[in-house]
């Protein structure tokens, strides 16, 4: 898909981009709403809002049941969404496309499976120290339950993996390396083909949490020969609830049932049940079939940007606030990988991360101020939390100039 | 700066918050409470000398924002000198001054943070140093405080 996304300067167009996003164009505590926490969530554009509106307005009926017209309608249209993101991320088929809640759901998917039937005492499975709560405490608990070891390769002061640990750490007994595309609290991009390289090397599989990448990075699951990617509709201007596991066919069939229940059976009988084929068999229950759809609307707003245009008009977002950062006494950039995301966290001197987020509210800027759920990233760093501004598609380069207006009066504030 | 804001960080708290008394160990007493915002990171320790249901030392160390550091040298200021059971009820009378439940009136210094009371993300930070003394007060002082 990628290769026929425009290629054009986003920058000339954001007006009218930001025009598609109902929630940008309103005021908070008297100033315009500047939104800089779209690692935590992107907003919507209207396309989306809409397909989600015209489901409940016009097709709602349950899928994959039933002759009637509405219950096709919905069926088609959920499953024209699994088509829409196998062909986002080049999945080989659209069987490999699983509808989870979101990348957590997904993780705890495959880390599940890999306890009941891949893992064993003595087994080991890799992460980083890079990673979201969400691809730690899965691991943790499948290593728990099956007496496997989890081993964790380190980052450097960049927020960088070293990729030589990471080299290192990977053993015989590794089942399955799981790791980061792209780190929420830092916005490093990692060099995800050549950790799967290696990985596959060393006779592991390989998860990804795309979850911070998915949209901002063009994604081909087939070029990184990767076993499972993982991520969020709500991360990729989409619905929250909704979420996507690509797991290669091969394994998907391998991988035991995850939730039980309708929809994902063929048979049921008191004696026991057959499961339907991929990939319903991993869709237990009634889907959020309009977040699906809404989904799907989504992977078409991002066609429509294409990444060229993305990624130039992000790193042109980051580039200044970077530039802003130098000039700003007493603030430290956490996270300087070479190779970012636009995703700004950093600490001021004398100036706790939350005291920081309530002033820039009330300038109107939203940014995150805490853990990141990485609580193993802050350790590293030395910080008990960071404030993190985190850039999308809609935002501007005045946006990221009010952001550090506003940091120049916290900084007056507390001197 | 807008008056809501002024209002959560008038010059008392942000002077607290950056020069907090009672600060640091003391050499002898006999409480000590951790207390933790997994949300936040705020950690603060509580060390407190009781003797004859009368606390005589109040002191504390740790990190954490603005409004938590400054709550917790308010409170230390504020409880030492108090009987128990008079520090247990400022505790629910500050409890109720930055949840909304009471208006501001007869807590002395400690009105100033009722201003935190308009922003509810932020009272855990404002009740963190307290919940400790709470735990301390009532002798549960061998666990941490979580304000989660």
């Amino acid at each position: 898909m990628t290769a026929q996304l425009r290629t054009r300067t986003l920058a000339r167009d954001v007006e009218s981009l930001r025009e598609q996003f109902p929630v940008l164009h309103q005021e908070v505590h008297g100033r315009p709403l500047v939104y800089l926490d779209n690692a935590a969530t992107t907003q919507k554009p209207q396309s989306v809002i809409n397909a989600v509106s015209h489901f409940y307005s016009h097709d709602n009926a349950n899928v994959h049941r039933g002759v009637h017209a509405l219950s096709e309608r919905a069926t088609e249209s959920m499953e024209a969404a699994r088509d829409k993101l196998a062909a986002l991320i080049n999945a080989a088929a659209r069987e490999e496309i699983i509808f989870t809640r979101g990348t957590t759901e997904a993780i705890n998917l495959v880390a599940h499976g890999f306890a009941t039937e891949f893992l064993g005492p003595g087994d080991e499975v890799l992460i980083t120290a890079l990673e979201h709560h969400a691809n730690i405490v899965p691991w943790q608990e499948a290593c728990k339950r099956s007496g496997a070891h989890l081993v964790v390769a380190e980052i450097d002061d960049h927020g960088d993996v070293v990729l030589d640990d990471f080299r290192a750490k990977l053993g015989k007994r590794t089942r399955i390396a799981a790791f980061s595309h792209v780190s929420n609290a830092l916005g490093t991009i990692n060099p995800v083909d050549e950790m799967a390289r290696l990985a596959r090397a060393a006779g592991a599989a390989v998860l990804i949490d795309g979850a911070q990448a998915i949209a901002h990075l063009p994604v081909d699951v087939q070029a990184l020969d990767c076993d499972f990617y993982a991520f969020s509709g709500h991360k990729m201007y989409g619905p929250t609830g909704i979420g996507t596991l690509y797991g290669k066919r091969e394994w998907l069939e391998r991988l035991p049932v995850y939730q039980t229940g309708g929809d994902m059976i063929r048979t049921v009988s008191f004696d026991g049940s057959t499961y339907a084929d991929l990939p319903h068999r991993f869709e237990a229950g009634t889907p959020n079939i309009a977040g699906a759809v809404g989904l799907g609307a989504a992977v078409d707003f991002l066609a429509q940007q294409g990444f060229d245009a993305l990624i130039a008009h992000e790193a042109a977002i980051l580039a200044r606030a970077n530039a802003l950062a130098d000039e700003t006494p007493g603030m430290r950039i956490i996270g300087t990988a070479a190779r970012k995301v636009g995703v700004l966290s950093f600490v001021l001197d004398n100036v706790h991360p939350h005291d920081i987020g309530t002033f820039l509210d009330f300038e109107g800027v939203a940014v995150r101020a805490g853990h990141h759920c990485a609580m193993p990233v802050m350790k590293h760093f030395g910080v008990p939390a960071t404030a993190r501004a985190s850039f999308a598609c809609y935002n501007t380069i005045e946006e990221v100039e009010v952001l550090f207006n506003a940091i120049d009066q916290v900084r007056r504030t507390f001197a | 700066m807008n008056p809501e804001l002024r209002a959560l960080y008038q010059e008392m708290i942000l002077d607290h918050g950056k020069r907090p008394r009672h600060f640091g160990a003391p050499e002898h007493y006999t409480h000590k409470m951790d207390a933790y915002n997994p949300l936040c990171g705020d950690h603060l320790t509580l060390y407190a000398t009781i003797t004859d249901g009368e606390i005589k030392d109040l002191h504390f160390e740790g990190s954490g924002c603005a409004i938590s550091v400054a709550s917790a040298s308010m409170m230390c200021e504020e409880a030492e000198g108090k009987q128990c059971d008079a520090a247990d009820d400022l505790y629910h009378q500050f409890q109720d001054l930055v949840t909304g439940k009471a208006e501001a009136e007869g807590m002395s210094r400690l009105d100033v943070l009722a201003g935190v009371k308009a922003f509810p993300s932020r009272v855990k930070c404002a009740t963190l140093a307290w919940h400790a003394l709470d735990h301390v007060l009532t002798g549960k002082s061998e666990e941490t405080v979580t304000t989660e």
